[in-house]
């Protein structure tokens, strides 16, 4: 008679401990091999341990609830033949009796966690643990089923060519799951291509629809050309600018009464007008009284640049991603001037003809989603300008005026600024002034 | 300031930063790749390649000098002089035309160069000074940064290189051979170099601290390079400690364990005591980033604490060899370009080009023994084997290691000549996770020392056919 002793599995994934949450043996009980012993739980599954030989139990390695590291011994049983205990090693970690006790002890403990378990470690099986035995009998045997028991005695890597590893991280499926049928355990290729089929059957009943087919696709699109200038702007602007964001609501029912009555009149022969142009002139006058909006700030050199003129940027959505035209001294132009160079400009980014010219120097941006633009936006600065403004949606929401409910048609203004050289006052008071100007637009006209 | 911008910029132009930018690129990753001195880095300017051209002439003269004594092959040469400054040219066009080989191969795979030292600014962007003249240096951005400055020869804090005190360096340029070299360290570049010089015909003492040259080794691999030393006649002083250069400066102080000063008569001095990760002068210690020793701590993706930040080869720490720092680079590369990679090889080999060479590949017996695997082990010695006896080069052996239970090698080592290429088939076994059957089984050709790799998988397994 000898005494085998099995130790805690690898369960992989740098899992260095695991914790023991049921018994299903006791000490003196007569196992056989491949009875479960004991469940044990990580932070994403519970797994099995089984035996790997038949005998008698003589002690347990462990009481319910503890926290036993990879490696450590699991159960001593007593076997015929030789065992795997060599003469010089220490004698066992527990003492039988106590440990034999405090199992009693925790019985109730360890039916509510063997209970609550059940249904978890079904679906265990997606992460994958290992039967002992080899895989071809094991995927025989019980097609589909879990397979919570480990195939790699505690340290053991898992032994794969290079070819084989490289698939596998390819496939990113864990080597230490897959079963090797391989001389000495080796994982060949069938193995791997096998426990990726049998990981795809394992799934759970109903996933034969369709609609709720699990995918494993995915695809890798390089960040390159336009795209990869945006992502570098936005990586730079959020990262060197504190954005200050300011919103406030705006009753654009004054503006729209007139817009509509100028598209009325001159829709024809000037074109029609969109709230943008409104926006811009309201801007422009706007910064003669706040020129700390109207810059641009060299953070390295610290010095913001105020400039006169204003070179208003529109961030336009194009097949390729976001650009930003610049409407050249905005100051200089009327409503409907603006307007046709707004449309001008942005045929001229869509079509990919806009030059260099007219995608740099904006002093100040505009950011709208039109029909889009919800309630709230955070935009983000053009950097190195160190304000934009951004249009939300127009809608008509009742209001109280005088205290009487009435419809108005209600626009929000969501703003940012650069707050290490605009000071929320400031900003507030540019949006307010805007505000002014929306909200009552015959100044915008009458100076 | 003017920025360029790149998608990878690596730091460093030895084996592992080229060969990251050229898998990079491979990969279509734009990449700039930044070294200050001639590429290649350690491996071909200073190290692996001019130590074995050196290694080859040497032993050619020496040969030759035997020659003029009794041969047993009846052979006699008259006179066998050496012109050590055409050594040195032909080591140097070797040099010159594996680094031009280099920069062809990074031009080829549209590698932009830059040439100058990088000093880290942040975690994306360095500034390279061109030119010392030139205080305007350029500055560089990149979305990944690798980071592959390899190490530097340490120096003993009393006795800084200088005048007659010289590193591994300048030991590989002689300018004439010194009459009396004392080489301090016992480790594979301190032998490797003690026995150049030996066999160009100096007077060659070796000091190491430990009891036994090449520390890193067992006895049994280190004992027909010991035996080579004493018949070359170069002295070993083990389990001393130099003290420093005497007054004169003319001689080495050694104090042996016994706590007993001698000095060593010493025309130059070589200080090969090891080489440590560079990672200071270059603004490493801007980013920060978790060390591990004097080493940049990385992951098995080699990833440092910093996102983006990559470090691969000598400056990660041992073991400081070309052909993991070429692995490191290429996984690396393949990692950015989105594909999933781990550094996770069974082994790596490691070559000691002393007289006899050693080389060791996965785990030695005692390591074996240390993880708690029950091994078997067996040896095939050369002295049975044809190919080696027509070498004259009967001294050493092949050992393997492998699993008592399932047969699985483990480990490999060799000691004997030439038996470096013998790494290849041990790698291999190892990466395959060959068994003693598979090596036992398979055919090798003869007459070769290959076939004492077969040999030693077939004494393990109880059935050797030559011994």
């Amino acid at each position: 008679m000898g005494i085998h002793i099995i130790k805690m599995p690898d369960i992989g994934e740098g899992i260095a401990e695991v914790e023991l949450v049921a018994w299903h043996v006791k000490v003196g009980d007569v196992v056989a091999e491949d009875q479960i012993l004991a469940d044990v739980m990580t932070d994403k599954a519970t797994v099995e341990i089984p035996s790997s030989v038949a005998g008698k139990v003589l002690a347990l390695g462990g009481t319910v609830g503890q926290v036993m590291a990879v490696g450590s011994e699991v159960i001593r049983i007593e076997v015929e033949g030789a065992g795997n205990l060599k003469e010089n090693t220490a004698p066992a970690l527990v003492d039988t009796t106590q440990a034999a006790t405090k199992v009693v002890a925790n019985t109730e403990d360890h039916k509510t966690v063997a209970a609550t378990h059940a249904a978890p470690s079904a679906v265990a099986s997606g992460s994958g643990v290992v039967p002992t035995r080899p895989a071809s009998a094991t995927v025989a045997a019980r097609p589909g089923q879990t397979n919570t028991a480990l195939v790699r005695a505690p340290g053991d890597k898992p032994i794969a060519s290079p070819a084989v590893r490289r698939q596998a991280w390819d496939l990113g499926v864990e080597l230490q799951f897959v079963p090797g049928t391989g001389t000495a355990g080796r994982i060949t290729h069938e193995d791997l291509q096998a426990y990726v089929a049998r990981a795809a059957q394992a799934q759970p009943a109903g996933s034969v629809d369709q609609r709720y087919a699990q995918r494993l696709d995915e695809q890798t699109v390089p960040v390159i050309g336009l795209r990869r200038k945006i992502a570098q702007k936005m990586q730079e602007a959020k990262r060197r600018i504190p954005h200050y964001t300011y919103v406030e609501e705006v009753d654009m029912t004054e503006l729209e009464a007139l817009r509509a009555q100028l598209n009325a009149q001159h829709g024809k022969e000037r074109g029609r007008l969109t709230v943008l142009p409104f926006l811009a002139r309201a801007i422009v006058l706007a910064v003669r009284a706040h020129p700390e909006v109207n810059a641009r700030y060299d953070d390295e050199a610290a010095v913001e640049t105020r400039f006169g003129a204003v070179h208003l940027g529109i961030a336009t959505q194009t097949q390729g991603g976001l650009m930003v035209p610049v409407i050249r001294h905005a100051e200089t132009l009327d409503l409907w001037a603006c307007a046709a160079e707004v449309l001008r400009l942005a045929e001229a980014a869509r079509s990919g003809k806009a030059t260099r010219d007219e995608l740099s120097g904006s002093t100040i941006t505009i950011t709208s989603l039109g029909a889009l633009g919800g309630i709230v936006t955070t935009p983000v600065i053009n950097h190195p300008e160190v304000a934009i403004v951004g249009i939300n949606r127009l809608v008509e929401r009742p209001m109280v005026r005088n205290g009487v409910v009435v419809v108005r048609q209600m626009m929000n203004l969501s703003s940012s600024f650069d707050h290490r050289v605009v000071d929320g006052m400031n900003a507030a008071q540019f949006v307010q002034r805007i505000r002014g100007y929306l909200e009552c637009p015959a100044t915008l006209f009458v100076e | 300031m003017d920025i360029q911008h790149t998608t990878l910029l690596v730091i460093g132009g030895g084996p592992g930063g080229y060969i990251t930018a050229i898998r990079a690129a491979q990969l279509g990753i734009a990449t700039t790749l930044i070294e200050g001195e001639q590429l290649g880095g350690t491996c071909l300017n200073i190290g692996c390649i001019p130590s074995k051209a050196l290694i080859l002439a040497a032993e050619a003269y020496h040969q030759a000098h035997h020659f003029m004594g009794d041969s047993t092959l009846g052979i006699h040469v008259e006179g066998a002089r050496i012109d050590i400054a055409q050594t040195v040219r032909w080591k140097d066009g070797i040099v010159a035309r594996l680094t031009g080989g280099v920069g062809a191969l990074l031009k080829k795979h549209g590698v932009k160069v830059v040439k100058g030292w990088a000093t880290i600014v942040d975690g994306k962007t360095v500034d390279v000074a061109r030119d010392p003249a030139d205080p305007q240096p350029v500055r560089i951005q990149g979305e990944h940064m690798v980071l592959a400055t390899g190490s530097v020869e340490l120096g003993l804090p009393g006795m800084p290189f200088g005048g007659s005190v010289i590193s591994s360096t300048q030991a590989l340029s002689p300018e004439r051979i010194p009459g009396k070299l004392v080489v301090v360290g016992g480790g594979y570049i301190g032998l490797e170099l003690g026995l150049v010089y030996r066999k160009l015909g100096a007077d060659v003492s070796l000091v190491e601290a430990q009891n036994h040259i090449l520390p890193l080794y067992d006895e049994e691999l280190t004992k027909p390079v010991a035996a080579s030393l004493r018949k070359l006649g170069v002295q070993v002083h083990l389990g001393s400690t130099v003290q420093g250069l005497n007054a004169a400066g003319d001689a080495v102080r050694v104090q042996d364990s016994t706590g007993r000063e001698s000095e060593l008569a010493a025309d130059q001095v070589l200080v090969a005591i090891g080489r440590v990760p560079r990672t200071h002068g270059w603004g490493l210690e801007k980013l920060m980033l978790a060390m591990q020793g004097r080493a940049l701590k990385v992951d098995d993706q080699c990833r440092t604490s910093m996102r983006n930040v990559w470090a691969i080869g000598d400056l990660t720490g041992e073991p400081m060899l070309a052909h993991r720092a070429m692995a490191q680079g290429e996984m690396v590369a393949e990692i950015i370009s989105g594909k999933r990679r781990h550094f996770a090889p069974a082994a790596i080999a490691a070559v000691c080009f002393t007289d006899p060479e050693i080389v060791v590949a996965g785990q030695s017996p005692a390591d074996a023994a240390k993880a708690g695997l029950d091994c078997i082990t067996a040896q095939f010695p050369f002295a049975a084997n044809g190919r080696a006896m027509t070498l004259e080069a009967s001294d050493g052996f092949v050992r393997v290691v492998a699993r008592r239970d399932n047969h699985r090698i483990v480990g490999w080592q060799a000691v004997g000549v030439a038996v470096s290429e013998l790494g290849t088939a041990f790698s291999h076994s190892l990466e395959m996770g060959a068994t003693l059957e598979d090596v036992a089984g398979t055919i090798h050709a003869h007459p070769t020392l290959g076939e004492a790799v077969q040999e030693a998988a077939l004494r393990a397994l109880g059935h050797a056919l030559h011994i």
